[in-house]
């Protein structure tokens, strides 16, 4: 066991993959000498070499591209994209190719490649560096998107990734990078995709949410006094329908909480599988505690904009007393 | 001792040239049927040079025969490759057999030199992915259908046979339209500065749709766009089989033995509509057209053979029986082929589907109607 933060614990996982398996590289910007924006590659090129972490031109379709054609020709490739705001340029290759190449060739080429990606606002960033992307990749059918809210997770989840024979968009919540540490197992272990977690139980409130707003609402049930249960879905897509539905159908009540844009949110979708599942169970509205339908602000605004405690409190108290 | 930041002024120091260029173009058999001896002398032998015809006459007639299945309403959108067939044939020709081939869409001609069934590209354009499951034997790639993507991917298979220490390489074709798009530059910009050994084969045909080469490339050539990424390009006549081996053959030495990649931009014409779904008579003169079909790759390659006392009209006809007996049994096994069941939607979506679409796919093949075998119908 060892003592990390979420940096450290994907570097480990990153350090363990290569480790096991030859076919496992890194690419991306500024990942090899300088560990990565965020250092999160620290130390990979000095113990892998340059020909395992590599330094390609400052190009995210590119990066994205030549990942696909790594993968196609059996690689593991782990890529990283430098921030979710510069995504754009890689999207058509996302979508048109990672996210198509499987069912496009009946199988014949697969596209086994996870994107890492830091995400989401609260570290005083730039424009284009504080976005919550994560419902666009959702939507695109054929690939994977997860999101990590602890370094236990953190790890168990990109080893998943890595391992997992689709593409998968591992989205790494920038907020909570080096916010706290928790055990992590030096051992190796893995965390299924598509399987979420029990934060705290509770019978009065559901609350569902992922990523760095998992904090936030952690927060806000410490201050609320009521038996809230808070289910961190850790994987965007595919959603486990099973867990929000069971916690909903024993509560009656549910808030859902992210930092993306409200509208076609990932909330929209939690709230209609509710509809669909949950109806008879429901004791109030399913609330919504989410960004709002605006650019995100620069940073002087941004603890405004990204959902707080106080706001969960409020969705939390309008849903207890409808 | 003077401080390093204080200027000197002096009028010593013109204006040099620190680079220079140029653009070779390569021609071996030319629209006159002129051969070039000393290029061309032992590249492609007699028997070769046969097979090399009857396959692009082949491709030739599978686009007759598409066309009309288009328009009868038995396959979907197609487009022609006719008067291109010797750039991808002479590509894939020159290549060795397990070198990857990324194609787009007009290299019929090469793909079935490398083994691929006639009737995969046409299952393929009557709107079944089946069509596009290559068999790994090939090295070929899907068809490629948004423009100037894949030459990331030929890059990224190239790279990943580098990183292996295989010797495998890869050649990837697009059109100069697509030698607009983002993507081919940051192909070429990381081939050459990773030094990954890929050959960029643009088929110059001047036409992208109804846009003319002038609107894409205003340089006097597409082929200097390779220069800005440091790497060897050169123009080659894209309808002479000969100078389309020999350059590719080239580039493949090159790649395999430094690990350098290529330029290369084929001229050629595309003598047809741009799909099915297009009308090149808006936007181009006949008379153009009229001037590219005397550069016809077959026509000259019919002549080269016709002096060498390889060919002659009996062979011609025998060819065109054989051509036409095997193109339309691939036409009927492609036809022959079922549509697969409704479950296949959803298959290949990922190597194991989520819950979810488990029960999206129950739900499609038991809803009376989506299903082709209903479940709950009685009493329907």
């Amino acid at each position: 066991m060892a003592n990390l933060n979420l940096v450290q614990a994907i570097n480990l996982a990153l350090i363990q993959e290569m480790e096991r398996d030859e076919r496992v590289l890194l690419l991306g910007e500024d990942v090899g000498l300088n560990g990565g924006v965020f250092r999160v590659t620290e130390g990979l090129q000095a113990r892998f070499g340059a020909r395992r972490v590599v330094d390609t031109p400052l190009a995210e379709s590119g990066i994205i591209g030549t990942s696909i054609g790594l993968a196609m020709g059996g690689l593991r490739p782990v890529p990283e994209i430098q921030f979710e705001g510069f995504l754009g340029p890689a999207y058509d290759q996302i979508c048109s190719h990672a996210a198509r190449m499987r069912t496009r060739t009946r199988s014949a080429f697969t596209v086994p490649l996870t994107i890492r990606v830091p995400v989401g606002g609260g570290i005083h960033a730039p424009e284009l560096h504080s976005d919550s992307p994560e419902a666009i990749y959702a939507h695109q059918p054929g690939i994977k998107v997860v999101m990590p809210s602890s370094p236990y997770d953190a790890k168990g989840l990109l080893i998943s990734s890595i391992r997992d024979p689709d593409p998968v968009i591992y989205f790494e919540p920038k907020r909570i990078y080096r916010a706290f540490r928790e055990e992590v197992p030096e051992d190796e272990y893995t965390i299924p995709i598509g399987k979420a977690r029990t934060v705290c139980e509770g019978t009065d409130l559901t609350i569902v949410s992922w990523g760095s707003s998992v904090i936030q609402c952690m927060q806000a049930i410490e201050k609320s006094n009521r038996s809230i249960e808070l289910i961190d879905l850790r994987t965007i897509y595919p959603m486990d329908i099973d867990a929000v539905t069971e916690s909903v159908r024993k509560t009656g009540r549910c808030v859902i909480v992210h930092e993306a844009p409200r509208t076609c949110g990932l909330g929209a979708e939690v709230a209609a599988t509710i509809m669909e599942h949950c109806f008879l169970h429901l004791e109030a509205p399913v609330q919504r505690v989410s960004g709002f339908d605006t650019i995100m602000p620069y940073y002087k605004l941004e603890l405004s904009y990204l959902p707080d405690a106080l706001r969960i409190g409020g969705a939390i108290e309008d849903a207890l007393t409808f | 001792m003077r401080a390093l930041n204080t200027p000197r002024y002096t009028s010593t120091m013109p204006i040099q040239t620190v680079f220079k260029a140029e653009i070779e173009r390569i021609s071996i058999l030319d629209e006159h049927c002129e051969f070039d001896e000393k290029l061309g002398a032992g590249l492609i032998p007699d028997d070769d040079l046969v097979r090399l015809y009857e396959a692009m006459s082949s491709c030739r007639y599978l686009d007759e025969v598409a066309f009309k299945l288009q328009r009868s309403g038995r396959m979907g959108t197609y487009p022609q490759n006719m008067g291109q067939e010797a750039a991808s044939l002479g590509a894939a020709y020159a290549l060795r057999s397990d070198d990857w081939l990324v194609t787009c869409y007009r290299e019929n001609c090469g793909l079935f030199w490398r083994g691929v069934p006639m009737e995969s590209i046409l299952l393929h354009w009557m709107g079944d992915e089946r069509g596009n499951a290559m068999p790994a034997a090939h090295y070929a790639t899907p068809i490629a259908v948004p423009i100037g993507t894949q030459m990331l991917h030929a890059t990224g298979l190239a790279w990943a046979s580098k990183y292996r220490g295989e010797s495998r390489i890869a050649c990837t074709f697009f059109g100069d339209g697509a030698s607009s798009e983002g993507d081919f530059h940051e192909a070429a910009n990381f081939a050459a500065n990773l030094d990954i050994p890929v050959i960029f084969c643009c088929q110059s045909n001047s036409w992208a749709i109804s846009v003319p080469q002038r609107i894409q490339c205003s340089a006097p050539t597409v082929a200097q766009r390779g220069i800005a990424y440091g790497m060897p390009c050169m123009q080659v006549d894209g309808n002479d089989i000969f100078a389309c081996v020999y350059a590719v053959k080239n580039a493949a030495a090159r790649a395999r033995e430094s690990s350098r990649p290529t330029f290369i931009e084929l001229v050629t014409y595309r003598l047809g509509d741009h799909t099915t779904a297009d009308d090149a008579r808006r936007y181009r003169d006949q008379a153009e057209v009229d001037l590219w079909k005397l550069r016809d790759p077959l026509i000259r390659t019919r002549k080269l053979l016709e002096t060498k006392r390889l060919w002659d009209s009996s062979k011609e006809d025998a060819m065109r029986q054989r051509i036409e007996v095997s193109v339309n049994a691939a036409v009927s096994r492609a036809e022959e082929i079922a549509a697969p069941p409704t479950s296949d939607v959803f298959d290949h979506t990922f190597a194991q589907l989520p819950p979810d679409l488990v029960r999206q796919r129950d739900s499609l093949q038991t809803h009376s109607l989506a299903g082709e075998q209903p479940v709950h119908t009685e009493g329907h």
